[in-house]
Order: C-alpha cells, then sequence, then structure tokens
C-alpha cells in the first residue's frame, strides 16, 4: 500500500494524517478521561457518556446560534464560553444521574451497565424530540478557519492546534486534581477503602457524586471539540462509546498515563491507515488490533501488580 | 488420586510430601515471601506461625497456586505445583481453607458437599454426575463429623459463622486430600465452637499431612508435630514447639518490641 | 427438622411441568387459533429472539457472564442459512441476466465475478444445517477461551463482546459483495426447492420453531438441574473456591458460553427462514443489548421468564412503534432502568412473590434460592 509514495511524500502523509488524528485524539482523549475516572475510580460503566458528550456539542451548537443572532462583536470568544457552559450543563446532568441511579447500583456493575443503557436511549430520544433528527452543524469563529502552513508539504489546521492546547489544560487540570488537591485524596482514599474512608469522616456519598459529575463534565468539553470534526445528531454519541472504553480499558484502568497513551496510540493507528485503507477497513483493524492485545494482556497497557 | 511418582523426580524428593525450597515472591520489589525453604514428612502436623504481615498466607497462596511465584521450587510427591494450575494442584491432592468461610452461599449445605466431592470435575463429567448412593452416603457420612447432619437442606448463607467453618472443613475432607491446609481454622469461633473444632481437627487429621497458621498458642501446643516460624517473609526458626518457644531470635520478635 | 428433598434431583418439579405444558400450548395451540396468518409469523420472529435469550439465562443469570454480543451468533447462524438459500435462489437459470450468471445478485453488482471460497459449503443443506450451529459455537469458543482462560470477565468481558458486536458488523456492512452488505442477504425462496414464502409454508415453520425452542428449553433445562448448573451458581458466587474444588473455572465459563451461543444460532437461522432474509442490523451493539433487555424482563434466572419476556417487550415495541414511535425509545430506556433498579428477577421473580403464593393448594414456603435478592447478584 506504500508503493506509490515517495519517501518524503509518505512523510508528510503521516504528518499530517497525524494532525488529522489529533482532534479525534483530542476527543477520545477527554471522552476517555471522564470515563477513566468514573470508570478507574468508581468501577462504574457508564453506557450513556457518549450521550453526555453529545449534550455538550449541542450546548456548543445553541451557543453559536445566540451568540451569532444577538453578541455578534463577541462571536470569535463564543467557543470558550460555549465549552464553560457544555461542562457545567453535562457535569450537572451526571449529578443528577448518579443521584437517582447509580448510587443505588454501585454493587451490581453489570447491572450499572443495563441501566446507563436504558438511560443512553431515553437521552437519544430527548435530543430527537428537542433538536430534531437531523444532524445540526456548528459554525467556527473565523480566526479557528484555516490552516498554519508548517513546510511545503504539511499544513497544519488551527481549529486542530485549539484543541490540542484544551485537551493539554484539561488533562494537567484533571492530574492536578487527582493527586495534588484535596477531593483527589478523597476520591483514592474511597476507592481503595470505602467503608474505612467513611469512617474517617469522607462524605463518600459526596465524593462519589462530585467524581461522576466531572467525569461527565469533561465529557461534555469533549462534545464541544467534537464540533469541530463531526456534526452533531441524537445518536452521534454512541458510535463512540465502545471505541472510548476500548481505550479505557487498553490504558489499563485508573491509569491515567495509559489513557492518553492508548488515546494516542489507537486514534493515530486508525487515522493513519484512513488514508491508505477505507474509512471501514481501517476501523475494523485498529479495533481488532486492540482485541487482539487485550486478549494476550487483559490488565491493559499500565497496570501494578499488588498482593492480593 | 494418590498418583504413584511422577518421572522427573529425584530419589532425594520423595522422602517428603511437600519440599519447599528458595521459593521467593514479590509484589513490585516487596518481598513478602523471601527465600522461604521448609519441609514436610508424610503424615506430619506442621504448624506455621509468626506476627502479622510475616507472610503466613502468602505462602499458603503460593503453594495452592493462587499467586504465582516470582522464584524457587514447590514440590509435592516431587511433582513441581509451581507450574501448575489451581484446579490441578487440587487434583494432584492439596487442599486448601481460607481464613475467612469460603462456602457457596447460595447452595444448600448438601449441596456445597456435592460440589466438593471428587467425581465429574470435568465439563461432561458434571454433565452427567448422578447423585448416588455412594455420594449420598458419604455426604451424610461428613456432615455427621461436621455436625451438620441436620442442616443438610439449609442454604449454607443462613449458618453461623462457626458452622461456616465446619462447612468448609467438610468440604475439604471430601475431598480427601493428601496434603491438608487449614488457615487460622479457629479463629472467630466461641469457645465451645473452638472445643469442637478442635475435637474435628484431631479426627480429621490422622492418615494426612497438615499445614496448619494458627494463633492460638495452646492449640498449636496441642497439635503441631513441628513448628516453623516466619518472620518478614523469611524462616526465622523451626523445630518442636518447645525449641521455638525457647529461641531468643522468637522471643525477640515475639515479645521484643 | 427432617429431610425432605435432599436425596432426589427431579429433572422438573411438578410446577416445571406445568409451566411448560402452559408454554407449549400457547405457542403450539393457543396462538395458532388465535392469531391471523401475519401475525403468527409475528410471533415466530418474536420466538426466535427467545432463543438468544435462553441463552442468556443459562450464561448470564445462572454463570453471571453478561455477553453484550449475542446479536454476533444470532447472525452468524442466520447468515449460514442465508447464504445456503440466496445460494439456491442464485441458480444460473434464476440469474441468467446477471454478467457473471449462478453467483448471489449483490456480488454480481459489486463486480465479484467468481464464488468466494466461504460461500462454497453453503451449496449443501447437511453441511449448512452444520454450520449453522457449528460456525457461531466455535467463534464463541475462541473468543470464551481467549478471554476466560486469561481471567477476564465481568465488565471487562461484556465490553469486549460488544466490541466484537461493533466489528462483525462494521466488516458485514464494508464487505458488501462477499456479505449483501447492509442490506443484508435478500430475496430468499427456496429451502432444498420447498418455497418458504407460501403461508402453508410459513405455518409450517412456526411450528418448527415452537418445537425447537421447547427442545431448548428442556435441554436447558438438563443443565441447570445438573451439577455443572449448580457449579455455575457457585462460580458466581466465589469463583475462587471452586477453583480449590478442583474445577477448571475457564471450561465450564467457557460451555456455559458456547451453549448460549449455539442457542441463538438456531434462533438466528429459524429467523432467517421465516422472515425471508438476514441483515447487519441483527448483529450489532444495539440488537445485542436489546436481546439482553428480554432475559431480565423475563427474570434472568427463569428459561420459561426468557421467552414470556421476549415475546412482552417484543409485543409492546410493536404496538408502541405502530401508534406512538417517539414514545418507544423512551419506553424501552425506561424499561432498562426499571427492570435493574425495582424488578431485578424480571416476571419470574414478580410471579414467584405475588401470584405463586396465593394460588390454591400451595402453602409452601417461598422458595427464595431462585429469587435474586434486591443488592447484591446472588441466586
Amino acid at each position: 500500500m506504500f508503493g506509490d509514495y515517495s519517501l518524503g511524500d509518505l512523510g508528510s502523509i503521516f504528518v499530517m494524517q497525524g494532525f488529522a488524528g489529533l482532534i479525534l485524539f483530542s476527543v477520545y482523549v477527554l471522552m476517555a478521561l471522564g470515563l477513566a475516572i468514573i470508570f478507574g475510580q468508581m468501577g462504574v460503566i457508564n453506557m450513556a457518556h457518549g450521550e453526555f458528550m453529545i449534550l455538550g456539542a449541542y450546548v456548543t451548537y445553541l451557543c453559536s446560534g445566540f451568540f451569532q443572532a444577538h453578541l455578534p462583536g463577541l462571536f470569535p470568544a463564543y467557543f470558550f464560553v460555549a465549552m464553560g457552559l457544555a461542562f457545567l450543563a453535562s457535569g450537572a446532568l451526571g449529578m443528577l444521574v448518579e443521584w437517582a441511579l447509580i448510587r443505588h447500583l454501585y454493587k451490581r456493575p453489570l447491572d450499572t451497565l443495563l441501566a446507563t443503557w436504558g438511560l443512553s436511549l431515553i437521552l437519544q430520544q430527548a435530543y430527537r424530540s428537542i433538536f430534531g433528527a437531523r444532524e445540526v452543524g456548528v459554525e467556527l469563529p473565523a480566526w479557528m478557519m484555516g490552516s498554519v502552513q508548517a513546510t511545503d508539504t504539511i499544513e497544519i489546521p488551527i481549529n486542530g492546534l485549539f484543541v490540542m492546547g484544551v485537551t493539554v489544560l484539561i488533562t494537567l487540570a484533571v492530574a492536578l486534581l487527582l493527586f495534588a488537591s484535596r477531593w483527589g485524596k478523597q476520591v483514592r482514599a474511597v476507592m481503595q477503602n470505602r467503608v474505612m474512608a467513611g469512617a474517617v469522616g469522607i462524605d463518600t456519598d459526596r465524593v462519589d457524586r462530585t467524581t461522576f459529575g466531572i467525569g461527565c463534565g469533561i465529557a461534555g468539553i469533549a462534545g464541544a471539540a467534537f464540533t469541530m470534526i463531526g456534526s452533531t445528531g441524537p445518536t452521534s454519541g454512541q458510535l463512540y462509546i465502545v471505541d472510548t472504553f476500548l481505550i479505557v480499558v487498553f490504558g489499563g484502568a485508573a491509569s491515567l498515563l495509559g489513557t492518553i497513551a492508548s488515546a494516542f496510540s489507537i486514534s493515530q493507528t486508525q487515522s493513519t491507515l484512513e488514508f491508505f485503507l477505507s474509512g471501514s477497513t481501517a476501523k475494523v483493524l485498529t479495533l481488532l488490533g486492540v482485541v487482539a492485545i487485550l486478549m494476550l494482556r487483559p490488565q491493559g497497557l499500565f497496570t501494578l501488580k499488588v498482593r492480593r | 488420586m494418590n498418583a504413584a511418582l511422577l518421572p522427573g523426580a529425584t530419589p532425594n524428593d520423595k522422602d517428603f510430601l511437600l519440599a519447599v525450597e528458595a521459593l521467593t515472591v514479590s509484589f513490585d520489589g516487596f518481598k513478602a515471601v523471601n527465600d522461604v525453604s521448609f519441609y514436610v514428612d508424610p503424615d506430619e502436623i506442621r504448624v506455621i506461625i509468626g506476627p502479622n504481615g510475616a507472610g503466613k498466607t502468602t505462602v499458603l497462596d503460593l503453594i495452592c497456586g493462587r499467586t504465582k511465584a516470582t522464584s524457587g521450587s514447590i514440590k509435592y510427591r516431587g511433582q513441581e505445583l509451581t507450574r501448575l494450575s489451581e484446579s490441578a494442584i487440587v487434583q494432584a491432592g492439596v487442599g486448601r481453607k481460607f481464613q475467612t468461610p469460603s462456602i457457596y452461599d447460595d447452595l444448600t449445605v448438601f449441596e456445597n458437599l456435592e460440589i466438593s466431592f471428587p467425581r465429574g470435575r470435568t465439563v461432561f463429567g458434571a454433565l452427567t454426575f448422578t447423585r448416588d448412593a455412594e455420594v449420598r452416603d458419604r455426604i451424610h457420612q461428613i456432615a455427621e463429623m461436621i455436625f451438620l447432619k441436620d442442616h443438610l437442606d439449609a442454604r449454607a448463607e443462613y449458618l453461623s459463622h462457626g458452622q461456616k467453618q465446619w462447612l468448609e472443613i467438610g468440604m475439604l475432607l471430601i475431598q480427601d486430600p493428601e496434603l491438608l491446609m487449614l488457615d487460622e481454622p479457629v479463629a472467630g469461633m466461641s469457645v465451645a465452637e473452638r472445643k469442637k473444632t478442635a475435637e474435628l481437627l484431631h479426627q480429621i487429621i490422622k492418615g494426612r499431612s497438615v499445614l496448619v497458621i494458627e494463633h492460638d498458642m495452646k492449640f498449636v501446643e496441642d497439635i503441631a508435630h513441628r513448628v516453623t516460624v516466619l518472620h518478614q517473609g523469611r524462616v526465622l526458626s523451626e523445630g518442636s514447639m518447645e525449641r521455638v518457644k525457647n529461641d531468643p531470635k522468637v522471643v525477640e520478635v515475639y515479645l521484643g518490641h | 427438622m427432617k429431610l425432605p428433598t435432599v436425596n432426589d434431583n427431579p429433572f422438573m418439579k411438578p410446577m416445571e411441568w406445568l409451566s411448560l405444558l402452559v408454554l407449549a400450548a400457547l405457542i403450539l395451540v393457543v396462538l395458532p387459533l388465535a392469531l391471523d396468518g401475519f401475525r403468527l409469523n409475528l410471533v415466530g420472529k418474536y420466538l426466535t429472539y427467545a432463543f438468544v435469550a435462553l441463552g442468556l439465562v443459562i450464561c448470564w443469570g445462572y454463570c453471571g457472564i453478561l455477553s453484550l454480543g449475542q446479536g454476533v451468533f444470532f447472525g452468524l447462524g442466520g447468515y449460514c442459512m442465508a447464504m445456503y438459500l440466496k445460494l439456491e435462489a442464485s441458480s444460473v437459470e434464476n440469474t441468467k441476466i446477471q454478467s457473471t450468471p449462478g453467483i448471489p445478485d449483490f456480488m454480481d453488482w459489486n463486480q465479484v465475478t467468481a464464488l468466494p471460497w466461504f460461500w462454497k459449503p453453503f451449496h449443501s443443506l447437511p453441511l449448512t444445517l452444520i454450520a449453522v450451529v457449528a460456525v457461531p459455537t466455535l467463534f464463541a469458543f475462541v473468543v470464551g477461551a481467549a478471554m476466560f482462560k486469561r481471567r477476564v470477565g465481568g465488565t471487562y468481558f461484556a465490553i469486549i463482546t460488544q466490541a466484537v458486536a461493533a466489528i462483525l458488523t462494521i466488516l458485514i456492512i464494508g464487505q458488501q459483495g462477499y456479505t449483501g452488505g447492509i442490506n443484508g442477504i435478500t430475496d430468499l425462496r427456496t429451502l432444498h426447492g420447498w418455497d418458504i414464502r407460501t403461508d402453508s409454508a410459513k405455518s409450517i415453520l412456526y411450528f418448527v420453531n415452537g418445537g425447537l425452542l421447547i427442545a431448548c428449553i428442556l435441554i436447558a433445562q438438563y443443565v441447570k438441574r445438573s451439577k455443572l448448573g449448580r457449579i455455575l451458581v457457585a462460580m458466581r458466587d466465589k469463583e475462587d473456591r471452586v477453583r480449590f474444588s478442583g474445577y477448571s473455572v475457564a471450561s465450564f465459563k467457557i460451555f456455559a458460553f458456547c451453549l448460549a451461543a449455539a442457542f441463538a444460532a438456531v434462533g438466528g437461522a429459524m429467523f432467517t427462514l421465516q422472515v425471508g432474509f438476514m441483515s447487519p442490523s441483527f448483529v450489532g451493539i444495539v440488537p445485542s443489548i436489546e436481546m439482553v433487555i428480554y432475559t431480565a424482563v423475563g427474570g434472568r434466572l427463569s428459561l420459561f421468564g426468557a421467552v414470556y419476556g421476549t415475546l412482552l417487550v417484543n409485543w409492546a415495541k410493536t404496538s408502541f412503534s405502530e401508534s406512538f414511535p417517539e414514545l418507544w425509545l423512551f419506553g424501552l430506556g425506561a424499561l432498562f432502568i426499571a427492570v435493574v433498579l425495582a424488578f431485578p428477577n424480571g416476571l419470574a421473580g414478580i410471579w414467584r412473590q405475588h401470584v405463586e403464593p396465593r394460588l390454591p393448594g400451595r402453602a409452601k414456603p417461598p422458595a427464595a434460592p431462585t429469587v435474586l435478592p434486591h443488592g447484591a447478584p446472588a441466586e
């Protein structure tokens, strides 16, 4: 498949596809971060995670419409507002869901999976009733369009760089929160020994709710980023949920670094293969590779050996 | 079950039922068991004692295959156990009782014992297994020994803590292992239950080797042929209870700080 | 305390025989008499899903393995059958207007000029009937062996099976020339010369389907009450202990998974025969997880419940989507949540708790053992 290209061409292709893969990578990382927090720290499988992401995308869509109609002067900056609102909306919905549904099911992970699937169906239908079945697109401010000409053959899209930057910031913020803040310590304490954490005075219920909320909120930001690579429809989120779970599992649950590394390798493999093969074949090969590696190494890429 | 010596066994090994040599396991660099060696004779009652975190339970985990050794060897009748699966180790004749009672809550006492009966252990065998007279008689006999013959139809979940411990001992008995490993068999029992258990243990340890972890020194003194003292993953002392009790290193560990 | 029933382990208790009789009468007598041909064919279609639900009772209810990829096995069974029927419908005679006569029409449209090797065995009916069961079961064996030998289970297993369903769907849709793509394999006509599109053929197939379903219930019942059934329950509860009773846990899990796959495959093949086509929309993630809800609604520990659950959910789906299509997804979503939160034992649990104790002549204490307690997933 490489036969028709010169070595220089191939280099450029890899770099360009690499950057094209970066937005996908960012969406994956943001989705997977939220999921990794929820699954890795709480052991909960949230099948409605894709719908939380799509909520963020719809919020971005509404924002862009609102700014265009009422605040055209501020339109160049609307994306920042949209990301903040997306985080709040998805986070709030997440906390509500945790309170109404998830907290009753902590001891039954497989049942959580089914219940959150039911939730995802309800959310999808709600989006369809509110926003219609047609997919909607978001208009980007002018400064995000276009690309930077790095060399003669390599162009880098600006929105890609922007999303990349946001992803790095959020990843750092999550790492800081988890490893340096009081909340992070509490989350890890609850994860390791729920009963003991409760006994030393940590409000485990509140920690659970905040954790779930933050995980869903990050999915909302992923949704804002998602509007740049695809149009938003009621079922768009469902397409990503399996990929994202594979990323989390592949990276080794509970390992932030692993999540990022696996999101990077999966998105880059897929985007590079897509250039040479059809989209569906690229997808099949990528997923097959991940499943095959998981069969050889079910604990994921990064895990610790612990005393049982 | 009591298979003949396997090929590859050196004549030296056959004197011991169990030969543990230079056994080491490390978890992320922490050596929970460090270069431990000991030998158990046929029909010997060996007790392992030691402070908390000495690696006692880990040693049993290693022997029964629950944890894989980092290095070293465990030979049972000359057969290397470190490479076998848990179920193959059981089928070779090693039985294990866990620290907290490990029984099937959802099944009846009868069914708990039936599952432990050493027949029909393959998928096909389990599909065609029948409750014939032999199975029933054996289960009734064991149930009588473990004081549960009136509870055969009860769901195991509803037994008392002591009864659960007995049931697990019964599940081991019905397997008829040649090497029986017991992890704190009297822990958490009432005085009356403890006495009954001691009686039961005296009965069942005849004709087989037993490896026991226990903290109750009176109980240890009562049953042990030899004692191995573990401390921080290493063998600190070994010998008769009398000898071990007077070993200054042991006294230091138990009373020193 | 006396020992009443400890020594006998009958194949079925009187109540279970009665349930079987009621179900058989419903499927084989009542429904055929009460429904017109179109509705009966619809029920026949639903009943093919009941095969999947039945497998899930053993695999998920008893063994605790939740597979979210049962559509894969349903689909593989269905595709095997469809390939045979398609080849029969694509005789040189029937396809002489194609540029390559004698191959299925979709191959011709996609510039495939010769029958691919994996289609060739499906010229033979006996080979096809073997493949219908063997291909999905072998596939389940490979996936199951790879996962269970490495002790992958629980949610991980569920996610991997879902990924497998996704992969297979993308593959079938992408390889149009070999699989018929998103439309599936359509325009099926005869089974060994027997026209399956006539009304009489449809009603015969309905009865064959019902008979096979009852046979599968009996097989599942045999497994459930054998020692293997109790080992499955024991494994769900304390996997480690089963290992230390000398059993290879992985083999038993593989068996349960393969059995569920084989049931699903039979259902898939019967679906193709009764409905007349097979397409990737029965293979993917969405249909697979929907099949789980049939089992959950019926009661994950009840073989008969699985059949009633399937019928009920599908009946609701059909009547809702006829009158209020937009409400159906809300209803289905709520059903998932309700059955998990409020009725973990489904219809069978409601029956056992509320109806059975009030039946005349049954003053027995509540039969707790088969009911899932409200909190933990225990039997």
